[in-house]
Parts: C-alpha cells; structure tokens; sequence
C-alpha cells in the first residue's frame, strides 16, 4: 500500500510499474489530471491544498478500506499538492488484482470517496477570475451543521 | 476552556485567518461553537449549511462535547481529486 500528499510532480508511470506481481492479471489506473477549463472558463492553474495530516489519514483508512472491501491485492493512493499547471496529475490511484472486475471496481470507488471526504479543496483561477471550487456534498452523516444551522 | 479553530477553504477567506483560539464556556460543544463563529461574522454564507466538522481530525456531531486544548477543523465540501464539471 503506498500513500502520499506531495508537493512533487506525481510519478504516475513509477507507481504502474512499481505494483505489478507476477500473480496480478490486471492493473487500473485512474490519473485525475488538470482540465483547461470549467464550464467554459479558462483555467490557468489551480491551487490544492489539504488539511494535510487528516487528508493523509483519511487516504490512509480509505486505501485499507478498499483492500478488506474488494478482491484486490494492492492499491497506491497520491494527491498532490500546491500550484498545478493544465494537464498535470492532481490525483493518481492504482489498483492491482488477479482479475479485472474487482480492479475497475476498487478504483471507482476510490476516487468516488476520495472526492467526498478527504479534506483537499482547490482554488481555480480562471484567465478572468479566482474561486474556490464548489465540492461535493459531504455523505450525510458527516454534515455537521445542517440541523440547527440551516 | 480555549479550543484551537482551523479554517480551510472558503472559510480560510471569511475569517480571513487560517487558525485561531477561542474561548469557550465548559461543556461547550461543536453547535455552540459553531454558533458563536457565524455569529462573529455578517457576511452571508451557505457554507454553514454544508461543512462538516473534524475534532483532532476525526469527523464530529454537533453534539460532540469539546474539551481544552481541541484542534477544530471547520471543513468546507472537499474538492479533491480531479476537476469535475458541476453536475457531473
């Protein structure tokens, strides 16, 4: 299992061929990688940043979940961090296996809860702006303010 | 008793501050806080309606007593991950 927040560019060909076995038949990549746009407007770079020892460990419980959950044998989970040009790797997570199914199911689902609960935010800027990028909904159980505060 | 307030996101820019203490009654908990916090500030925001809360980095209730010395992350939605279109 190997997980990491860096401010480095992520090694994504490394981290393919580093986790191959001899008794994996599949591998599944997933390379999240910095569109040059959002909804029309121009991106000329983003800005991630995490509450870093509690994105690390969340990355950490999520990477054992997905291997006790999914018939996998191994998975490497890296996010990067800091100012990301278009194009570039914000995300990469792999997933080896002896077969396919269970692969291309554990990466889903990782990249899927990743994106609701690891505390990573990105701010985009825009050629004629800069936001915070609207994530998504927290899961349910995890909204703390919703009842009172509404 | 002081708990130790982390902003993130949004929020970072609300309060225009990335970290600070609070003084609280005993037996405050994470809703008191939190109403006390939007009550400092005037600007609108729908990020109340939507974060969630980690104490020393694990995600907490409204009803989660705080104690001296916590660490509390107020926690905009995450946008990791690779860029998305809204909707998507």
């Amino acid at each position: 299992m190997r997980v990491e927040l860096t401010t480095a560019v992520i090694p994504s060909a490394q981290a393919l061929e580093e986790i191959k076995l001899a008794s994996d038949g599949a591998v599944c990549v997933f390379d999240g990688i910095v569109r040059d746009n959002t909804r029309g407007r121009q991106t000329l770079f983003l800005d991630y940043e995490a509450y870093e020892e509690m994105a690390l460990s969340q990355m950490r419980s999520l990477a054992a979940e997905a291997l006790t959950k999914f018939a996998i044998r191994d998975v490497a989970l890296l996010h990067r961090l800091g100012r990301l040009e278009v194009g570039e790797t914000s995300v990469l997570i792999v997933v080896a296996s002896a077969h396919r199914v269970a692969a291309f199911d554990a990466c889903r689902w990782l990249i899927d809860t990743l994106k609701k609960t690891v505390p990573i935010w990105k701010k985009e800027h825009f050629a004629d702006g800069v936001v915070w990028a609207a994530g998504e909904s927290f899961p349910e159980e995890l909204v703390a303010a919703k009842e009172t505060l509404g | 008793m002081r708990v130790n307030v982390l902003y993130f996101g949004t929020l970072k820019d609300l309060f225009a501050s990335e970290r600070a203490p609070v003084e609280l009654p005993d037996g405050a908990t994470v809703d008191s806080l939190l109403s006390l916090l939007r009550g400092q500030t005037s600007k609108q925001s729908d990020v109340w309606r939507t974060l969630a809360v980690a104490v020393n980095q694990e995600y907490a209730a409204l009803s989660t007593t705080l104690r001296d010395g916590d660490e509390v992350a107020l926690l905009p939605p995450v946008s990791g991950g690779a860029p998305r279109r809204c909707g998507a």
